[in-house]
Formats: structure tokens, sequence, C-alpha cells
């Protein structure tokens, strides 16, 4: 039962959290742009590294937030990426390189990103 | 079209039946459990930087704990999420969700110098006095149930349940209380 | 002809073993009153069918493995652990128990701890390490599985500050005790070592307890092991027979139970230490006649043991050693009934193993050591190894060890290996002869030098190799005695150091235990959650039978007098398609989601457009994961501009409010958009049939129900039976119908007043399931299994042209997704209309199967006899099967095949006329349209 570092809540027993995969894989910003193979890439491929792994973790039965950390997936050794008590939110999961969010959507809400 | 409004008192005589209707409960002198029924309970969720001073209400901002405000209970659920048991009408705004919960989870009492220890048998959180004492809130699993977890004063804990999962916990409660 | 040494008389508790009634005193284990009694044998072999005796003392006995028959039965027991109790009763085992066949009648149960300073062990380590720590204010746990404190203390009857070491024991125990944040747990074994820190201990409270035996669940900062170490035995000609036992074990029997294990005894010993010469002087005392001690120091050694049957060990053969090994010189027969066996000692490391923890092996000791505990507690393991259990070999080293243990920063001296007290000798593992196959490794499996010369003669090259190919060390004693030595002379056999050949692995659970424990009080009614509905009550009292759905029970069908599920579901049909039925509809899940783009949140999450709801209005949606692949389906209510409430389906829930945290959390922080779950704030009844309209006219007499004020796909609020109701006109079963939404509290009222009306049938989820498919209506996660696209069920029309995006939309434009011959929602007529298709069954198109492999089309998803089209159909997965609409296909039921007609998956009223409650009329938006 691994003891998984919630930003706000603390240590809490691995059996209240969802486990959300690679971090940093963000949505793509123009889908449609995407080739199939692209998209697949998206969609399917994941990093599967012995080692150090930032990973996505939901705490799904307490304050329901997502958030990252690195996970040493030999050991299981566990380094929080973002303290707690920061008042934002703590962990934008998605920080890969091709953008956050869709750019028509951005544009539809006047979204900050 | 006007936003329903969540219903308060009933308009009519038509009974109402708790989740837990029934349950006799356990009351001895090392513990005491039994079902507080029909709390209006109401959750609020806002970005904490924008929750109008007009609310009326104080919340909660350290994760994990609860105050008393405006003649209602206010507990931190998450950082953007509080859940406020009283009788208080709160406004909805553009920055403020307010939705009536009431009958989404019932209330039990688990009471007594045997209640942590009964508590423990299904909490995997760390309710020692020192970390879990009067003031402390959380949301974790109990048996096999989603909870919200709120520790009071003289060994008073509130249990609050969704109602569909309440009869399942209140049997287990009772079952864990024959060693105490 | 009990022997008993004076000082250990206590109270006479009586018991049975094989059938024979004996005598033992309360403090005894089952095997110390065995040896008082002079039952020498007490097993039989597993394979070879050998005698056995009582070899250990404690959890290390590999032979005294008995079986319990009252007070429960229990198989596979040491008898070195079980504390006697009156009225005992047990026999011997030859390697397998028996399960009871009745329930167990005792109560299990799990609990959890939380400390500072976790100590696995109270002997002198264990004990001064809690003190330590108790001492500094710290939450401390000592966990020991012994009934009382201090370790082999009690064995070895050394002194500890002044006091005998067990007085001594007793009194740190009871200072302990005394504090309040601190936990002594005797008769705790800790199992498990796991993740993080988190370890599982299984406390053994006695017959006599509420609560049999606990699982603790304890969360540690620190884990100090003080776990101590095992007598190591050495390999000679019959070393199995009972007689032969550890030195440290017939030294117990004396100081601790006062029981005298022999009358005539030859030690045999590595000289590693002085052990073997204590425990002599110990049994001299308590009246056991010392013939010889073989000490390898001075090259002689115990070559054989010879006995006979039941009674064991008469004669011991010691030989001179010669150069070389194997090379013995003169031997001496000695008549004994005792040979004590000291061949140096093991440090208990197997939770420091489980806890990944690197082992050395130790030159000096010839055991393995933790060794640097840097890997260990880099992995977020704070864990110190104390005492014997790392190497220490004197009571005073034991002690300081224990002391510094608790401090807060691990000394660096602990990494190191302790210093040797002196006298060292060699090791020796065993006493080599031409025939090894009665020279045993393995006591509990019967393996033997022979059977390891065989494995590293088949070319077998590591310990884990030979650990499976002759089951070393396998047993439910896992190798306690046997794991050294099996590398030690497995090493030897192929001329290798024992340092690079290693251990094998070491896993939880230390010590056997039952399933009975693990399952503890989840079981039955509390195996897991049942979830109920407000109206449960009502369903159960009026005979409902229920479905389980997730950890929900649904009423499945309400049989009447005489009826089976079959006529049950054929007449709640009927009811709907032809009067009115009500359904309790509560476990649907719902969520409300505010905000000021909570509209663009729901257009980018399900397929269709749902901003362009009106304010009062209804619309049924999809949602698709990324790859395009359903995942829910529901209907969305629009209550106010900037607020929904979205249901979804009983099983999903969670995951759609999870799913939709996760967007706005990580993709889209930007969007103003709160959800929160109701699904228990609402109960809900479905009213169904042509005659709903009547009915609910009757309950809501203020709400204008006709068809033109309260059309198709919209809510009204409305006093249902005088209660505040939320109604919402949707169908799910292509019949006029309402669904009537009140809080939960008063959710039994609204049933039992629509049940007072005297015109409503009730009906299940079965009934339910039949006139969904009868209209095409798929369910998800019966008709779909996550690789369904929206255009497979044929709902193309649910897939939005115009926006943007939406989570799936791209993956719809994968030559995959558009390929003709995906698997497409298509109904099935069997050719005889009264033949039903199993569930699951493959279609194929041939009419006799062929040679594997069979080409197949598709399976089928739901299958139900149909009141309202007089036959028997099917709904199926089939590829290409919008395109086969009219071909004959065949359904292969694992016997025979099926013929069937492919046919549209819409099979009731396809035109929608009955929507309305008048054939004639239609108005508004389709449901499915
Ligand atoms: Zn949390």
């Amino acid at each position: 039962m691994l003891l998984i570092p919630c930003p706000w809540c603390g240590p809490r027993d691995e059996a209240e959290f969802g486990y959300g995969g690679q971090a940093g894989v963000a949505y793509p910003r123009d889908p449609g742009a995407l080739t199939d193979e692209e998209w697949a890439r998206y969609l399917f491929f994941r990093d599967n590294p012995e080692g150090p792994f930032e990973e996505r973790w939901n705490h799904s039965a307490g304050c329901r937030r997502w958030f990252n950390l690195t996970r040493n997936t030999a050991t299981n050794e566990i380094t929080p990426i973002s303290p707690s008590g920061d008042a934002s939110p703590p962990g934008n999961v998605a920080t890969g390189e091709v953008g956050t969010a869709s750019a028509s959507w951005d544009a539809a809400t006047g979204g900050p990103r | 079209m006007a936003d329903p409004t969540p219903p308060r008192e009933p308009a009519t005589m038509v009974e109402r039946i708790s989740p837990l209707a029934g349950f006799a409960g356990v009351s001895d002198t090392r513990l005491r459990v039994r079902e507080i029924p029909f709390l209006r309970q109401t959750n609020l969720r806002a970005d904490p930087g924008k929750v109008p001073p007009s609310l009326g209400l104080r919340l909660p901002m350290e994760p994990g704990t609860w105050l008393r405000s405006g003649g209602a209970d206010v507990l931190w659920l998450g950082p953007d999420e509080w859940l406020v048991i009283g009788d208080v009408d709160l406004p909805r705004s553009e920055d403020v969700a307010v939705t009536d919960v009431s009958a989404q989870r019932t209330t039990i009492l688990v009471a007594g110098p045997g209640a942590r220890d009964l508590l423990a048998h299904g909490c995997a959180i760390d309710l020692h006095p020192s970390v879990f004492g009067p003031g402390r809130c959380a949301q974790t699993t109990l048996a096999r149930a989603q909870v919200v977890l709120v520790a009071g004063e003289d060994e008073e804990f509130r249990v609050l349940v969704r109602a569909s999962f309440a009869r399942y916990l209140a049997d287990w409660i009772t079952d864990a209380a024959v060693d105490y | 002809m009990t022997r008993r040494r004076a000082g250990h008389e206590g109270q006479v508790l009586r018991f049975t073993f094989d059938g024979r009634a004996y005598e033992g005193r309360r403090g005894d284990t089952l095997a110390s009153a065995l040896l008082a009694a002079g039952v020498r044998r007490v097993a039989t072999s597993v394979t070879l069918g050998r005698p056995r005796g009582i070899f250990g003392a404690w959890t290390e006995e590999p032979n005294a493995v008995v079986q319990i028959e009252r007070p429960f039965p229990e198989p596979m027991v040491q008898a070195t652990t079980i504390p006697l109790y009156d009225g005992l009763v047990a026999s011997s085992l030859s390697g397998q128990g028996r399960l009871s066949p009745g329930p167990d009648p005792a109560r299990y149960d799990a609990t959890h701890a939380h400390c500072d300073v976790l100590v696995v062990g109270a002997g002198p380590a264990g004990l001064a390490a809690a003190r330590a720590a108790a001492r500094t204010g710290a939450r401390v746990v000592l966990a020991d599985d012994r009934p009382e404190p201090g370790g082999t203390l009690p064995d070895t009857a050394e002194t500890v500050e002044g006091r005998p070491g067990a007085e001594w024991a007793l009194a740190v125990a009871a200072e302990l005790r005394a504090l309040p944040d601190v936990r002594v747990l005797s008769r705790t074994s800790v199992i498990g070592y796991y993740d993080h820190n988190y370890l599982v201990a299984v406390e053994r409270r006695g017959e006599d307890a509420v609560t049999r035996e606990r699982v603790w669940r304890i969360r540690a900062r620190r884990v100090v092991l003080a776990t101590g170490a095992h007598e190591r035995p050495i390999v000679f000609s019959g070393n199995d027979l009972p007689g032969v036992m550890l030195a440290s074990a017939a030294r117990a029997y004396a100081n601790r139970y006062g029981v005298p294990a022999g009358r005539r005894a030859v030690v045999f010993t590595t000289g590693m230490d002085d052990t073997a010469y204590d425990a002599a002087r110990d049994l001299a005392e308590a009246g056991v006649e010392i013939v010889d001690i073989a000490d390898a120091r001075e090259g002689r050694l115990v070559t054989a043991a010879i006995g006979d049957g039941d009674e064991g060990l008469r004669t011991v053969v010691i030989g001179e050693r010669g150069e070389g090994l194997g090379a013995m010189t003169g031997s001496r027969e000695v008549e004994a009934d005792l040979l004590l066996v000291a061949g140096g000692w093991n440090p208990v490391v197997h939770l420091f193993g489980q806890a990944g923890g690197e082992l050395r092996y130790d030159e000096r000791l010839g055991a393995f050591v933790p060794g640097d505990a840097a890997r260990a507690v880099q992995a977020g393991r704070n864990v110190v190894v104390a005492g014997a259990a790392r190497g220490a070999t004197t009571l005073a080293e034991c002690l300081a060890d224990g002391e510094t243990a608790a401090a807060s920063t691990p000394p660096t001296s602990l990494a190191t290996p302790p210093s040797p007290s002196g006298g060292w000798g060699e090791h020796v593992w065993l006493v080599p002869a031409d025939d090894e196959t009665h020279h045993f490794v393995d006591l509990q499996r019967d393996v033997t030098v022979a059977d390891l010369r065989r494995a590293t003669g088949a070319g077998l090259r590591s310990v884990e190799h030979v650990k499976r190919y002759t089951t070393a060390g396998t047993a439910h004693d896992q190798g306690k005695t046997s794991g050294t030595l099996t590398s030690a002379i497995v090493a030897q056999v192929l001329g290798t150091g024992i340092a690079g050949l290693g251990t094998t692995t070491f896993r939880a659970p230390y010590v056997p235990v039952s399933f009975a424990t693990l399952a503890g009080r989840d079981r039955g009614a509390l195996h897991d959650p049942v979830r109920v509905t407000a109206m449960h009550d009502w369903h159960a009292e009026h005979g409902a039978l229920f479905e389980n759905v997730g950890q929900w029970k649904r009423p499945w069908y309400y049989p009447g007098p005489g009826e089976d599920m079959e006529a049950a579901v054929l007449r709640e049909c009927r009811a709907v398609r032809e009067a009115t039925g009500a359904m309790d509809a509560s476990t649907l899940g719902k969520i409300d989601v505010q905000g000021p783009d909570a509209a663009e949140l729901l257009d980018r999450l399900y397929t269709n457009l749902m901003s362009s709801l009106k304010v009062g209005a209804i619309r049924y949606g999809v949602m698709c994961r990324a790859d395009g692949m359903v995942f829910d389906d529901g209907t969305v209510i629009r209550l106010a501009p900037d607020r929904f409430l979205v249901t979804t389906t009983t099983g999903n829930a969670a995951a759609v409010l999870d799913w939709m945290e996760e967007w706005l959390q990580t993709e889209w922080p930007g969007l103003r958009v709160r959800c929160t779950s109701v699904t228990e704030q609402w109960a809900t009844v479905a009213l169904a049939g042509p005659g709903s309209r009547a009915v609910l006219a009757s309950l809501a007499p203020d709400l204008a129900v006709d068809a033109e004020s309260f059309p198709f796909m919209t809510w009204r609020d409305a006093e249902v039976a005088g209660i505040e109701a939320r109604v919402c006109r949707i169908s799910f079963s292509g019949e006029l119908a309402y669904e009537i939404n009140v809080s939960w509290w008063h959710g039994l009222a609204l049933w039992k007043a629509v049940q007072a009306t005297g015109a409503v049938t009730p009906y299940g989820t079965e009934t339910m399931h039949v006139l969904r498919a009868e209209k095409g209506y798929p369910i998800i996660g019966q008709d779909t299994d996550g690789t369904v696209t929206p255009a497979d069920l044929g709902m193309g029309w649910v897939v939005s042209k115009s926006k943007p995006d939406f989570v799936g939309k791209r993956s719809f434009a994968r030559a995959d997704t558009a390929r003709p011959d995906r698997r497409h929602l298509v109904g099935l007529l069997p050719e005889d209309p009264d033949a039903l298709l199993p569930e699951g069954a493959q279609l194929v198109a041939c009419e006799r199967l062929p040679e594997p492999p069979v080409p197949m089309l598709g399976h089928v998803t739901s299958s139900y006899r149909s009141a309202a089209l007089g036959r028997t159909f099917a709904l199926a997965l089939v590829s290409g099967g919008r395109d086969r609409v009219g071909e004959r296909l065949h359904a292969y039921t694992g016997e025979t095949l099926i013929p069937v007609t492919v046919t549209h998956h819409v099979l009731y009223d396809p035109e929608g006329t009955r929507r309305d409650g008048r054939p004639d009329t239609s108005e508004g938006a389709r449901h499915d349209g």
C-alpha cells in the first residue's frame, strides 16, 4: 500500500487514489491538424521507464484534486512535485510542449491560458 | 425560467424518511452511535480568491479543517469546495456554485472513549488526537464507503455518508461495536 | 511419564493428541507439553514417510506441524507456537492438513495503527529500542509474536540489569504499557513489510477473545527490526530423527518450560560461539546427562544419528576428521536419546529482505546479514536492524544496539558488521558421506543433499532454480532452518562462494496466516457495500428479486403468485406497453453542473451540441473517450442558462464525474464550471405506458400534463402527491413516460402514492431492458465494450458535425473507425420464434462449423422474449451488420447453431408513434433524433 502525498490532504493510502498514467501528455492544441499517426501517439503511446517517472494521480476518495508526482518505478520512492498548501492548482497536469488546450476553445471562452 | 430552488422544509406534511430510519444505534458508556437525520447541507464551490463577502460565511482555508460560522458548520472538502451544514441560504453567482445536497448524505454520530478505536478498524488515516483532534475533518474511506469524517469536542465524530451507503455503514459500525 | 523441573508446576491443562489424553501446564506450548509427556514422534514426513520429532522451540519449527481438531479444525499449525489450553484436541500430520468442512464460527477483524517507531520483536534489543523511543515521547508500537516479552531471555535464563532476563522484560513491557502513546502487541507476528513503511501484523487474541485474530495495518515513520536469530542445523546422516534438536530449542524447553527434552544427550557444535556449551550446562542442571560434546574445532563431527521407529534417536556416531572434508578417521558410537545441534546463527532478515534491503554474507557468522541499509532507506523506508537480527552475538551488544536504533538518525555504526565475541570456529554445513539420501536439508519438504546434488548435476546454478527444482524452502516454514543451508551446500557442491550465490527472495507472510484472518469482517453481508434506494424496503416487502448493478441492489422483477421470471417479465412488459408501469430509477447518476461556462464544458464532452438546449428542455447525449469509443450516455437537463443536471448510467456515475473533473482541472482550468454529485439527493420514479399521463395528472392536479403544455423532452417543477418534485418527460421504452424526481427523504412516500393509485404495475430492470431493446436503445457496458463508436451503434445522428472539436471527434476520422466491416449494432430474429439466444453467443455465417479457425462475425449482446413482438429477439454487434440486414447467420450456443435473420436494431414502433401515448400524434424531437 503506497503512501501517496496529496498536495492538499497530506499523505493518504494508495487506495484513495486513481492513477492517471504519465504526466505531461497534453491534449493536442488542434487535433484535426494531426496525422493519424500523431493522433495515435497521443492516444496510445506512453513511456514506461525503469526509474523516476512523472505521473498523474487523482485523490478520488478525498479532495478529488489531480496532481503530479515523481515515482521511481523500481523502488516506489515518491518525490512530490508541488508543495502542500500552495493555493494554486498543485499541478497543471498537462505541461507538454504542444500546449494545453485547443486554440478554438481558448478563443471561445477567453480562457486565461 | 427561474432557477429551481433547493427543497427546504417540505411544503406539505408528507412524511420524510431518513436513510437510517429505525437504526437502533449503540448506547454504551464506551460508545454511542446514532443517526442525526435531515441536516440541511449545501455544497459550495468557488475559487478561494473570489468568495464574495456577501456570502456571510467564513470559509476554512486550511485543508482538512472545519469551523463554525454564521450559524453553520463549514467543512473544507477541497481547495475550491466546502460543505455547509446548517440552515443558511447561500446565493448562487457566477463565482460561487451552490448545490443543495441535504439528502445526498446522512450523518452518523460516533462518540465516546471507544470511538477512535472503532473508527480505526475501517479508516486508514491517523486518528490520533494530535493529528485528528477537534476542528479537523477529512474525506476518506470508512470500511468500504466514502465518508466525510468530522472531529468534534469530547470524542464526538460525525460520519457523513451517502444515503445509499448508509445502511451498509451502519451495519458495519454495529458489527464492529461488539468489541467495545 | 511427565517430567517437569521444580518451579514450573503451573495449573494442569488437559489435552488430547492422536487420540491419547495428556496433561500439560499453563504456559506450555503443545510442543513442550508433548515433550514433557515423553511423546517423541509428532509427525510423519511428507514424501518419505519418516518419523519426525520436535526440532525447534518457536516459529523455526519444520517438523511438528499438526492438525488442531478442537475447538475448531485448523490445519498445519506449528505445535511449538500453539499455547496449550484446556480441551485442546490435536493430531499429527504427514505434510498435509484438513480444512474444516463447516463454517468458522470465530470472529476475525482488522484495524489500523500509526506510529513514529514500530519495533518488531520484544527481545533485549527490541525492548531496549522501544523503551528508548518511548522515553522521548514518541508514539511507539512494539509487536512481538510470543505471549511474554523478552524474546529468548526466558530460554537462556540470562540476567539483564541485575535481574533475571524474563523479569526484566516484564518490567520494561509494563513500563511501556503504562504510556498512553505506546502500544504493546504480544502474540502478534509481523508478517509483511510493504512499500512506504506499511507493515501487516497478525495478533492472535486467543480462543476466549471476542475477536480470535486481528490484522494490524501499521504505518510507521521508522521501523526497528529486532527479530533475533534462528539457530542453524548441521546436515549429517539421519539428522531428521526424533531426538535430534536444535541446541537452543532444548535449552528453551529446559529453562522456559522446565522440560528436559531427553535423558542422555550428545552436543554437536561447530564452535561458532559458546551457546552450545551454555545449553549443555543448562540441560545438565535440568537433569539431562551430557554424554559427549562433539566440537568441530577439535575435529570431532557427528557423522550419523541412528534410531528406530517412533522412539527415534538411540545412537550417535562421532567421527574424527582427517585431512580434507569427507575423510573421516575412527568413530565412536554413543547411546543417547537427544542430540543437540548447534551450527551457528542465522539473523532473521526476512522482513528486511521484504523491505528491499540488501543482504551481505558475513564470513565470520557464516550467515546473511543486513548489508548497507542505504538502499532500503532510499526507497522511503526508514528502517534499522538491531540486535541479533543484524548479527550481534552477545546480550550486551543487543541491548546497546536497541538503545541506539531508536535514535532520530541511524548511527552509521549500524551499517558496519558487529565485532566477533571471540572463539570463532569454522563453518560446518554438512558432514559428507557416500550416501547422502538421508542427509536432510529441508526437513519439511524431505529435501536431502542428494537432491541438491541432483539439481546441480542437472545444470542448475542459481539457488532460486534449485529451490524450484527440489522444493527446498517452499514449505510453510518458508525455509527458516533450510534457507542458508541450501545456499551453503549448493555453493560447496559447485565450488563457488556463498556470497555470490546469495539467498532466495524473502516474501510475505513470515509465518502462515489463515484466509479467515485475512478476510476479517469483509465477508457475508459486509463483503462489499450494498447500496439501496429510498424505496428498497417496499421492493423487498413486495417480493422483488434484486439484480446487482455495480454495488446497487435494483429490483429485477416482481414475481406474482406462481410466476416464474419469464411470466413475470412478460406481464410487466405488457403492462408498460398497454397500461402503466412504475420503476425505481433512483440509481442513475446525477451531476449538477454550474457556472458561466457549463454549456461550453458539456459541448466539449458530449458528442452532440448541448449549448443550444433551451432552459426547460432535455437532450439525450453520448460521451466518448478521446479514442472515440462510447463511454457513457444519459440525459442533460437545462435548469438555467448556467446550470445543467446531467444523468449518467448507474454504474458510471463516479467515472463521469471524475472525467469532468479531470478535464476541468488538467486541461481547461480556465473554464468557470463546478460539478457536484447529487445522485442521492434525488429519488426517482419512472412512470411509463400509455396510461402514465392520467396517473401523473391524478397525482399532480396542478400540473398541465397534456402533450402541448408538457411536450416530450421537457421538464416541469410541480407538486406530485403533495411533494415538491421535478418531472421530466423522457422515455427509455418508446412509450409515453415521465420521471418524477423528489428528495431522497420523500422517495418512499412518492413510490407509495404512485402505487396507491391502483393503476400502475411495478416493473424491474429486466422489463426495462426488454423494452429498451425492442426500441434498439443500447445499454452502455452491455451492448458496448469500449470498442464501439456512436456510428457503430447506429447513432451517427448524436455526433455533431458543426462543433470544432469535442472529446473523441478526431478519432472518428481515423481509418479504423471508418472501416466498413466494423461491428454494428443490429437486431437478430431467430428463425424459431421460441429460441432464446444465449448472450455472448458467437455469430458465424456458415451452417456447419468448419475446422478452426472459424471466421466469427460478431456476438449477441442482449437477448430476450418480447411480449410486444410475440417472439424472441436479440441485439448483436455484427461485422458490417447494417449491410447484412436480411442475411441469415447462425448463433453458436456451444452445442448447436441457431439460424437467425439480421434486422434493423429498432424492432418495435420504429416510427416513434407511441411516445405521446396516442398513436396518431408526433411532436418535438425524437428521443433518439
Ligand atoms: Zn486530497
